[in-house]
């Protein structure tokens, strides 16, 4: 038997539960209370595409030292679903713990020898204090709580606080609860004294920072950004920014006056019909989006190809999931970074944003649209399930007094009035971006044809080949005009001098910035540099250009990013070594610390020989 | 629609509107489509109804797919925006483009490849939702651009320029958007000025989805014997259930009407359709009945044709939508962004 894991706010515990069984809302009540003692936490959803009865899982990473992405592995198991159960068991670290329902006793065979049992009669405590079948449900969960709460030294005060709070509207539904807790915590203190050693003690880690999911931070983010019209159609993981967005719209987009709507929402009837709508209002000037997942971005092609050619603004929330086809729908990747850059025949290219958490899922949501705006094309928030409907320890939101959107170039009824030269697709200033009129400006002045034939700078239909390729050209010069605007690339420099580069993007980030520090500890040094956007900043350039060799670690099979580099910034391939997880979890601190230091360490050995 | 360059400057004595604007103000660039098509009719009449309307040519949106009919709207109103969209999607292209600005009219155009075939769920959809718009399908029945292949509205019989028997049963528009909730239903012929231009210009003063299907034969490839869609079969087998004269809002009427024979029907923006009965016993503000005499009639071989159905008084998208009165795309960041305070506030309900 190895040593029991002896660990202070620092250990994952994960719980196995069934899909339906109402374990979700207990999950997050356990996550919240240790963030209401200042304690980090990161907390993930691992479900099934399922509304009851499969397995999911709800996984806490416990870190005062602030590590926000996954660790891997298992301290302590709740195990909750019998379907599940070996494997769970299986999962757990050696000298790990494993809390179970031990109403009915179970064969020595289901355990293991090198984890520590923490057993609890939840359904026999339960029953004996309800007799609804739901409650008796739904309170098995609750006390679990209670039990872990005993056991890890939760505060009471954080726990009550937030039933409290959970139940502000249903005070009745209080007391029923916090008597739930107290029989788990009763039993626990009783029965399991002094049985677990992962505790939990007060800090002052948290903050000020807020506990929020991507889509929703996003949907923040269109309301602040200015966004009036959303159309969309579900599909997971999108759905909730959507979702978000009409609550949010609700409270801040109201006319005081008229009562009515600052804002129009249409549940569209199928993908390409919900792009149409964004490209017909952003065509008229107002902010539109779109939310969506790799399937829908599969079937928007054409209207990309269209907005990229016609330049019409759009923006284009991508929560990415496991692909092919409807592969893992409730899993994440980032496996769409080659389809959106190049989505369209012919050919296109698009502006990608690639945030690393929430706070960047607003910030970049905002910003969208003033990029769709500036650039007139279309703009890829590029999001994923992991980011967008997990709860993340997140810098507060964050919005400059004064901030005004940028509307780009657009020609008033005045300029045009007063002769200024209007041709939709001239470039009158050398950036590429031509200016645009919105419908119903000027009685005789400015109307054009937005077409996605080939069309001269007047916008006129033409099959002239030397005017298709001017057209064709300033497109990319326009392009290159991007790489300014975008979010630019953040370096984070080893602490000595390194000749290896890691890059990396999008939710990746949390669980690198732990596996960087494992690394260091290693005496292993990288300069690491988090890339924010496509097209790509020079910067990037520059920076593989100064390393030998370059990590570029992802979240898909096919090494996107590194593709999209090599074929964007013509590097040769052998510059770069991947670092590929697309298992539909997301990557975890020791996958990506394993994954470099063999590598490195192989290379090493091979320079000490040499 | 203009088929020959005319001169910039025009005659002192021609015809102005209130406005001041000329038949001419209302065209667009010369007409690709083969001589004597029936778009480009289609074209004129629009011209006609918007400058009898005096509707300013910017304040109008035209809305287009892919195929002949969709390249018409650069053959009039050469002063409006126009946006020839995707193959088959030019519905969703124009709710969202009336989401963004509710105060334009938006005309929508389209034949039938792009509204019956690939185009068939976005244009359900669009009439379902009630999307304030005047929907055009330039109806010939066949795929021109891509020379002569039979659509979806061909009927189950017809023949095709090269001899094939269409096998595949058509599908009408028109009794779709009666089953789909459109609130102005009509049919016309593109050879038939007289009908198609009040019906034009009632169906912009509409407030809501109106939905036109206009036979427009196609000279090249469907006006042969044995086809349903030729000149020759639409003339002798239009069956007018109505004739319309159109009232705009501010107009007084003058005009004398028998009773039981007209019927004055008031609409949204307080204009008025005189409809002339031409059957006795077609109601249109029977939806249910309008159904059953388009099949009744249709399997007698008739194409009937008028205003089929109207709800003069109905709610359209922004109503359902509770939307603001004015354009969404005039606000500002006054009205939309709720500021650096306001979200702070909502920050600390995450904490």
């Amino acid at each position: 038997m190895p040593q029991p894991i002896k660990a202070t706010n620092d250990f994952v515990v994960k719980f196995a539960n069934v899909n339906g069984s109402g374990s979700a809302s207990a999950n997050e009540l356990f996550a919240r209370s240790i963030l209401r003692m200042g304690v980090p936490v990161a907390s993930r959803n691992i479900f099934p595409s399922n509304i009851q009865g499969l397995p999911t899982w709800y996984e806490v990473r416990v870190s005062g030292e602030g590590w926000l992405g996954r660790r891997g592995g298992v301290d302590l198991m709740v195990a909750m679903n019998p379907q599940t159960w070996d494997k769970d068991i299986a999962s757990i670290d050696p000298g790990g713990y494993l809390l179970y329902d031990s109403t009915k006793p179970m064969p020595a065979s289901k355990f293991r020898k090198d984890i520590n049992v923490l057993p609890v009669p939840l359904t026999e405590l339960c029953n004996g204090a309800y007799s609804d079948p739901r409650q008796r449900q739904l309170f098995k969960n609750i006390i679990y709580i209670g039990a872990l709460a005993a056991l890890l030294d939760i505060e009471a005060s954080a726990v009550e606080w937030l039933i409290a709070e959970q139940f502000e509207g249903k005070k009745k539904l209080i007391a029923p609860n916090l008597q739930a807790i107290n029989l788990g915590h009763e039993y626990a203190r009783t029965h399991l004294k002094g049985a677990c050693a992962l505790k939990l003690a007060r800090t002052d880690k948290v903050g000020h920072r807020i506990f929020i999911s991507g889509n929703d931070a996003a949907a923040l983010g269109c309301v602040w950004g200015g966004a009036t019209v959303c159309a969309w159609y579900p599909i997971t993981p999108s759905t909730s920014l959507a979702e978000s967005f009409a609550k949010h719209c609700k409270r801040f987009r109201i006319d005081p006056v008229t009562k009515k709507n600052r804002f129009a929402i249409v549940q569209a009837e199928d993908e390409i019909a919900a792009i149409g709508m964004v490209l017909g209002a952003s065509w008229n000037g107002a902010r539109a989006f779109t939310a969506t997942s790799g399937p829908g971005i599969s079937l928007m092609q054409e209207f990309f190809g269209f907005a990229y050619y016609a330049e019409v603004p759009a923006v284009v929330f991508d929560i990415q999931r496991g692909g092919p086809s409807t592969g893992m729908p409730t899993r994440t990747q980032q496996s769409d970074l080659l389809l959106a850059a190049y989505a369209g025949h012919g050919d296109t290219k698009h502006v990608l944003l690639l945030p690393e958490d929430p706070r960047e899922a607003f910030e970049f949501g905002a910003t969208a649209f003033d990029l769709a705006d500036r650039l007139q094309t279309p703009i890829f928030v590029m999001s994923d399930l992991d980011i967008g409907m997990n709860d993340w320890l997140c810098e507060p939101l964050a919005w400059d007094k004064g901030r005004k959107f940028d509307r780009g170039k657009v020609m008033t009824a005045e300029e045009l009035e007063a002769g200024k030269e209007f041709g939709r697709y001239l470039d009158v200033d050398g950036d590429a971006i031509p200016y645009r009129t919105l419908p119903g400006t000027h009685p005789t002045k400015g109307a054009y044809f937005t077409r996605g034939s080939s069309h001269d700078g007047a916008a006129r239909y033409t099959e002239d080949g030397t005017i298709y390729v001017a057209g064709m050209q300033r497109l990319l010069k326009k392009f290159e005009t991007a790489k300014s605007l975008v979010p630019q690339p953040i370096a984070r420099p080893a602490k000595e001098k390194a000749k290896r580069g890691v890059i990396y993007y999008g939710s990746t980030s949390g669980a690198m910035n732990e596996a960087l520090d494992a690394l260091e500890r290693q005496g292993l040094h990288l300069d690491a540099l988090r890339v924010r956007a496509f097209p790509f900043p020079d910067i990037v350039v520059e920076f593989i250009n100064t390393h030998e060799q370059v990590y570029v670690v992802e979240q898909n099979r096919d090494a996107q990013l590194l593709k999209l580099i090599v074929n964007e910034c013509a590097i040769d391939p052998a510059h770069f070594i991947s670092i590929l997880h697309f298992d539909g979890t997301p990557i975890t601190a020791r996958f990506i610390t394993k994954a470099i230091s063999e590598r490195m360490n192989l290379d090493k050995a091979k320079e000490a020989a040499e | 629609m203009t088929y020959i360059t005319k001169p910039k400057l025009h005659h002192p004595g021609l015809a102005t509107n209130k406005l001041g604007f000329t038949h001419r103000d209302y065209e667009g660039r010369i007409s690709t489509l083969c001589a004597g098509c029936g778009h480009d009719s289609i074209s004129a009449a629009l011209i006609q109804a918007c400058f009898e309307l005096d509707i300013e040519p910017h304040r109008v949106a035209k809305m287009s797919g892919i195929g002949c009919s969709s390249k018409t709207p650069d053959y009039f109103l050469g002063q409006s925006h126009g946006f020839n969209a995707v193959h088959g999607r030019m519905p969703s292209v124009l709710t969202g483009a009336n989401l963004a600005n509710r105060e334009l009219i938006y005309l929508g155009v389209s034949g039938d490849g792009d509204s019956a075939s690939i185009g068939l769920g976005q244009f359900v959809h669009c009439v379902r939702r009630g999307v304030n718009m005047v929907y055009i399908c330039e109806n010939n029945g066949v795929y021109g651009l891509t020379k002569g292949q039979f659509s979806a509205t061909a009927d189950k019989g017809s023949k095709s320029k090269g001899g094939e028997i269409n096998a595949d049963s058509p599908i009408d528009l028109v009794s779709l958007a009666l089953m789909l909730g459109a609130s102005f239903v009509a049919r016309s012929f593109s050879g038939d000025k007289k009908q198609l231009v009040p019906l034009i210009r009632a169906a912009i003063a509409h407030q809501g989805s109106a939905i036109l299907d206009i036979i427009s034969p196609c000279v090249t490839f469907n006006n042969h014997a044995g086809s349903t869609k030729s000149f020759d079969f639409v003339r002798d087998h239009n069956e007018a259930v109505n004739r319309i004269d159109f009232v705009p809002a501010k107009k007084e009427i003058t005009v004398d009407y028998e009773p039981g024979t007209t019927e004055i029907v008031r609409q949204h923006d307080g204009s008025v359709l005189k409809l002339a009965k031409l059957h006795p016993d077609y109601d249109p503000s029977n939806r249910a009945a309008a159904l059953a005499y388009l099949q009744e009639r249709h399997a007698a071989g008739e194409i009937v044709t008028g205003l089929l159905y109207l709800d003069p008084m109905t709610e359209d998208l922004h109503g359902h939508l509770g939307t603001i009165d004015e354009a969404l795309n005039r606000l500002n960041e006054a009205e939309l962004c709720p500021g650096a305070d306001a979200l702070e506030a909502v920050n600390n309900e995450y904490r």
